[in-house]
């Protein structure tokens, strides 16, 4: 905790608050510390992910036609599960050890730590399933150019997907049945990322335009990156109070 | 009794017509039967309460409108 | 959805006795609309010349899923009163509409389904607004199961409440995007909302089937949210003389 304090200090002598970004910055570098300490649970995560896509030509068959043609959805409902099933803890242990009720006492605005947050877990969380669905992509037989867009998509879309589900993750703090419960709540909310940025992909191989879905994926993640860190900051004092 | 017959059979798609009137009469009956019932156990727990001497508690202080809202 | 005076009535006995004088009310409208509606959506309007007699579907399913997206929206300002100014009378409100509505979202789809498979020689159509109400159901299941799991009454109904106005703001984005894949997917609009071109019968049917489930869904919210009421309440003073409807003065 007491790199909070000590990024207070280092702001300019004269000045009594803080720099506006460095509680995000603060918070960021020390949950990716301790993710990246905690690598096993990354692992899972990217396990979990290679595991499901794998099911689903065991449950369809081998056939390459259709292979190709479900593999932005397979990958993309898969990821889906990966990024959000796991952030029901994004909370949980800070929430443990009391560091939580520090972060809502703390001056700095509290949408900017959950910024802080949601940004270190995507980075040790989600941009490795992003770095491995290109491999993925290729056991469906998707060609390059298609995977290049499915993976431009899931880079666009999987910030909304860390974003809305931080917010399942401070609804339900502390709650039994947490994840599911979470997963339930958030899963309807992302339908529209699933539906575009799995639709780039076979607008692509359909050899249509994509500017539309990117453009709409960017336009999402613009609302999530200025609306979900307060909305889930509001949560947090709900469910601490 | 032929128009009878004629009306029920929805010119062959009685089947989903009535099912569809069917299913929305029993989910309402339902509801509305299960919130008796909801009150009517509230009813029963109350009375005992207030048979067995729980006593009298004051509207909730932590309430903003002290006891208005 | 007492729009009277709000704060008067916010008190919960005095919305107990209110809510209880106007249940029959709305009641009786929802059965005489409903059998009017019927009368007319059965016996006077004419069959459809492609349909035939299936499409009288319209007359359950269109209502219900008005309903079911009305309701929604009248749940989440509930919430939104009470999570901003700490109302709990509003809260409860809202909680008292969300399984209502959530029948409704049900039978929109159960209709939708039965009427799917004369029609389109399907049992489900994936359609914009079939695909959506789907997606309204999990949304209602979710704002019940989250008030469900927490414990605190105070905490279940603000966490719920968030949830209903994150709800109502991605509903229009979730629709758009939606009615977006559904265009993409299917060459021609496989759509439920292509009713047969509408003769006044028809929409007159229409019309006061829908006034029936309106009427309806405010009979069982105001009566649901009495029950909520005197849950919540029971070891008060004005909770237990409500149990003795003779003694409760106006």
């Amino acid at each position: 905790m007491n790199t909070l304090a000590t990024a207070a200090d280092h702001a300019a002598p004269d000045a009594a608050l803080p720099g506006l970004f460095d509680g995000l910055r603060a918070v960021f570098q020390r949950d990716l510390r301790i993710a990246l300490r905690r690598r096993s649970d990354t692992l899972a995560a990217l396990v979990f992910f290679v595991l499901v896509v794998s099911l689903f030509p065991l449950g369809v068959g081998p056939e390459p036609g259709l292979l190709r043609t479900m593999a932005p959805g397979v990958v993309w409902v898969a990821a889906l599960l990966a990024c959000t099933l796991p952030l029901s803890r994004l909370f949980a242990d800070d929430h443990a050890d009391g560091t939580l009720e520090l972060l809502l006492l703390s001056p700095h605005p509290l949408a900017l730590l959950v910024l802080g947050k949601v940004a270190a877990h995507w980075v040790a969380g989600v941009l490795p399933l992003v770095l491995v669905a290109p491999v993925l992509a290729l056991q469906f037989g998707l060609p390059a150019s298609a995977i290049g867009v499915l993976v431009a998509s899931l880079l666009l879309g999987s910030p909304v997907l860390s974003l809305v589900g931080s917010l399942g993750a401070a609804l339900t703090l502390g709650l039994r049945g947490g994840g599911v419960l979470m997963s339930l709540l958030v899963l309807p909310l992302l339908v529209p990322v699933l539906i575009f940025g799995a639709g780039a992909v076979q607008a692509h191989l359909a050899g249509l335009d994509v500017v539309g879905h990117f453009s709409l994926l960017g336009a999402l993640l613009l609302l999530a990156l200025l609306a979900a860190p307060a909305v889930t900051g509001a949560a947090l004092r709900i469910a601490l109070e | 009794m032929n128009h009878v017959v004629e009306f029920l059979a929805m010119d062959g798609h009685g089947l989903y017509v009535w099912g569809s009137l069917g299913m929305c009469a029993a989910v309402l009956v339902a509801e509305m039967a299960l919130l008796r019932l909801r009150r009517r156990l509230l009813e029963r727990a109350m009375q005992d309460e207030i048979d067995d001497g729980v006593g009298v508690s004051a509207p909730d202080p932590s309430r903003l409108h002290g006891g208005r809202a | 959805m007492t729009r009277i005076n709000l704060f008067h009535f916010a008190a919960p006995a005095r919305f107990h006795a209110l809510a209880g004088r106007l249940v029959p009310w709305f009641g009786s409208a929802a059965v005489v609309l409903a059998a009017l509606g019927l009368y007319v959506g059965f016996f006077v309007a004419p069959s459809d010349a492609q349909q035939g007699e299936a499409y009288r579907i319209i007359y359950v399913h269109v209502p219900a899923a008005w309903m079911s997206m009305f309701v929604y929206l009248v749940m989440a300002v509930w919430a939104g009163v009470g999570l901003v100014f700490n109302a709990r009378l509003a809260s409860v409100m809202a909680l008292a509409l969300a399984p209502t509505g959530a029948l409704m979202t049900f039978l929109a789809l159960w209709t939708g389904a039965l009427w799917g498979q004369p029609t389109w020689g399907t049992w489900w159509v994936w359609d914009a607004r079939l695909t959506s109400e789907l997606v309204l159901l999990f949304l209602y299941i979710g704002f019940m199961a989250l008030h469900g799991a927490i414990d605190d009454p105070r905490r279940a109904d603000r966490a719920a409440g968030l949830l209903a106005l994150v709800g109502v703001v991605n509903l229009p984005i979730i629709y758009f995007s939606v009615q977006w894949w559904n265009t993409l997917h299917q060459g021609a609009s496989v759509t439920l909302n292509k009713a047969p071109s509408m003769a006044t019968p028809m929409l007159l049917g229409m019309l006061l089937m829908s006034l029936a489930a309106w009427a309806y869904c405010i009979a069982m919210g105001l009566a649901r949210a009495r029950v909520l009421l005197l849950e919540r309440e029971r070891h008060t003073e004005w909770a237990r003389a409500a149990l003795h409807p003779s003694a409760e003065a106006a």
